[in-house]
């Protein structure tokens, strides 16, 4: 494993020529991929396709593969369950994202207040995880991880076990947040609707070997059906 | 055997007013029971029909403690029990909890501490006091070291397990937030143990109770124990059931401080 400081300014996080072997079965062969900041990228492919592997390597949680990593500080990860700590309050779930950081307990308080508030739950500071809905645990999840400011984003598929109307605001709320921060994002999906509407470029996972690569130019959320979409849920009370 | 839909049904469309009213009814008559079963006791023991050298009238069994209270002996040997109790549970939790949580956390440990735990726990604690007398002689140590081992297990057992419990997937979710040994030990498994340390902990001062109601009516010069049995020696069967009255209130006494310890841990499960 080499772990090197990124050379190219740009770069939140990249893998080159990454292999890895779970015993004989060849998971990943041969990947690179690269993450800009400022840059959405999708991973899809099927259950078993390797895409979660691809984000334990980025994130540094698996270790025993071969190729190159750089990844700019440390990553945040975000899972398709939020994986709050039940017994202590939403706060300091979210001060725990802070672990790694040489913060003073005021100046601690004063970022974790700001990402509740960026995530839309100022006022839960104070509740108990288990007290929250599936939406609002989630979007804890993503304030712990975005917390200590990361310039790479992780997601496991983030909001996959989410209903489908939470899911939307759960999207548009993932757009403020990043261009508002400007982190780069590899979001791990087996949604091609939410990577198409996400993502700057999409790749495509099968058997361990990226196999397409889709550059998607077009500005987000302004096609045709895209307007209709979006009254409708307005309609339904989804702000997207 | 009735089906419990059909058990069901004729409660269920009762409206909320009577609801209350039946609610408080049964309320009423199971604590109606009690008294007068108690009633009856004492009815029973005033006409003669209970011979009062067998089974004394409830207040006669009143007085007794009354006249223990005022002589200061309850309150010497409570303080006495209460210490063998404190001190045989101070020792075995911290075996029992040290013990699990090792085991809990190393392979290596469970390999080589786990298999003779196993073992000990087979043999009946209380079987042990021939050889803790001849071990330890008849003074206070062999009752806090039998209180300690009987306390211990149940702890050990549970710690153990509640250990092994732990959702590994925190695990995973420390390594990505960069939490240190001592941040995972305390932020995780810690809370997460908690719990089912708690039930261990009930089920150990149960034991700790019988250990030494057990303990105490062998070898012992003073205690709650040994005023039972030298009442014995005495007759005083209204002292002897006092006695025993007196340990259930301790069981269910300090029961009661675990769970209310058991209900704030667990406020996070509102």
């Amino acid at each position: 494993m080499t772990l090197t400081a990124a050379q190219d300014v740009r770069i939140a996080g990249e893998l080159r020529h990454v292999d890895k072997w779970y015993g004989d079965h060849h998971v990943l062969d041969d990947v690179s991929v690269r993450v800009d900041r400022g840059e959405i990228v999708a991973l899809i492919g099927r259950s078993g396709s390797g895409k979660s592997t691809v984000l334990r390597v980025l994130s540094g949680l698996s270790t025993d593969h071969t190729g190159g990593r750089t990844v700019s500080g440390a990553p945040a990860l975000a899972f398709q369950e939020p994986r709050l700590f039940p017994w202590r309050d939403v706060r300091t779930n979210v001060v725990y994202g802070l672990t790694r950081s040489r913060l003073t307990k005021a100046e601690a308080r004063a970022r974790t207040d700001r990402a509740l508030a960026d995530v839309g739950l100022a006022d839960r500071a104070e509740a108990w995880p288990l007290t929250l809905s599936g939406g609002q645990a989630q979007r804890v999840s993503l304030a712990r991880a975005l917390v200590a400011e990361p310039e790479l984003l992780l997601l496991d598929e983030p909001f996959g076990a989410l209903d489908a109307l939470t899911r939307l605001s759960m999207r548009a709320l993932l757009l403020d947040l990043w261009r508002e921060h400007g982190f780069g994002v590899l979001l791990v999906t087996h949604d091609v609707d939410e990577a198409v509407a996400l993502a700057d470029r999409v790749l495509v996972l099968d058997e361990g070997r990226l196999i397409h690569t889709l550059e998607i130019d077009e500005p987000r959320t302004s096609t045709h059906s895209e307007r209709h979409r979006i009254e409708l849920l307005d309609q339904l009370g989804v702000r997207i | 055997m009735t089906s419990p839909a059909a058990l069901a049904a004729p409660i269920a469309p009762v409206p909320a007013v009577n609801n209350g009213w039946r609610q408080r009814k049964w309320a009423l008559i199971r604590l109606a029971s009690p008294i007068v079963l108690l009633a009856l006791w004492q009815l029973g023991s005033a006409v003669g029909l209970i011979p009062q050298d067998v089974l004394p009238a409830p207040s006669l069994i009143l007085e007794a403690g009354i006249e223990l209270i005022e002589n200061g002996q309850l309150a010497d040997a409570l303080g006495v029990s209460g210490i063998r109790v404190v001190e045989g549970l101070l020792l075995g939790g911290f075996l029992g909890v040290a013990l699990g949580t090792a085991v809990g956390l190393s392979r290596w440990f469970e390999a080589t501490v786990d298999p003779p735990m196993q073992m000990i726990r087979a043999l009946p604690h209380l079987g042990l006091i021939p050889l803790f007398i001849l071990w330890f002689g008849i003074g206070e140590l062999p009752k806090v070291l039998l209180v300690a081992l009987g306390v211990s297990f149940p702890l050990y057992l549970n710690t153990f397990s509640a250990i092994r419990q732990v959702d590994p997937k925190l695990f995973e979710t420390a390594q990505v937030l960069g939490f240190s040994l001592w941040e995972r030990f305390h932020r995780i498994i810690v809370p997460s143990a908690a719990p089912q340390v708690l039930v261990g902990a009930r089920q150990s001062l149960a034991i700790a109770w019988l250990t030494l109601i057990v303990a105490e009516q062998i070898n012992a010069d003073s205690g709650i124990g040994f005023l039972i049995n030298n009442a014995r020696d005495f007759l005083r069967i209204d002292i002897i059931i006092f006695g025993l009255i007196v340990y259930a209130l301790l069981g269910i006494g300090t029961d009661a401080i675990v769970r209310i310890l058991e209900r704030r841990a667990l406020g996070y499960r509102t």
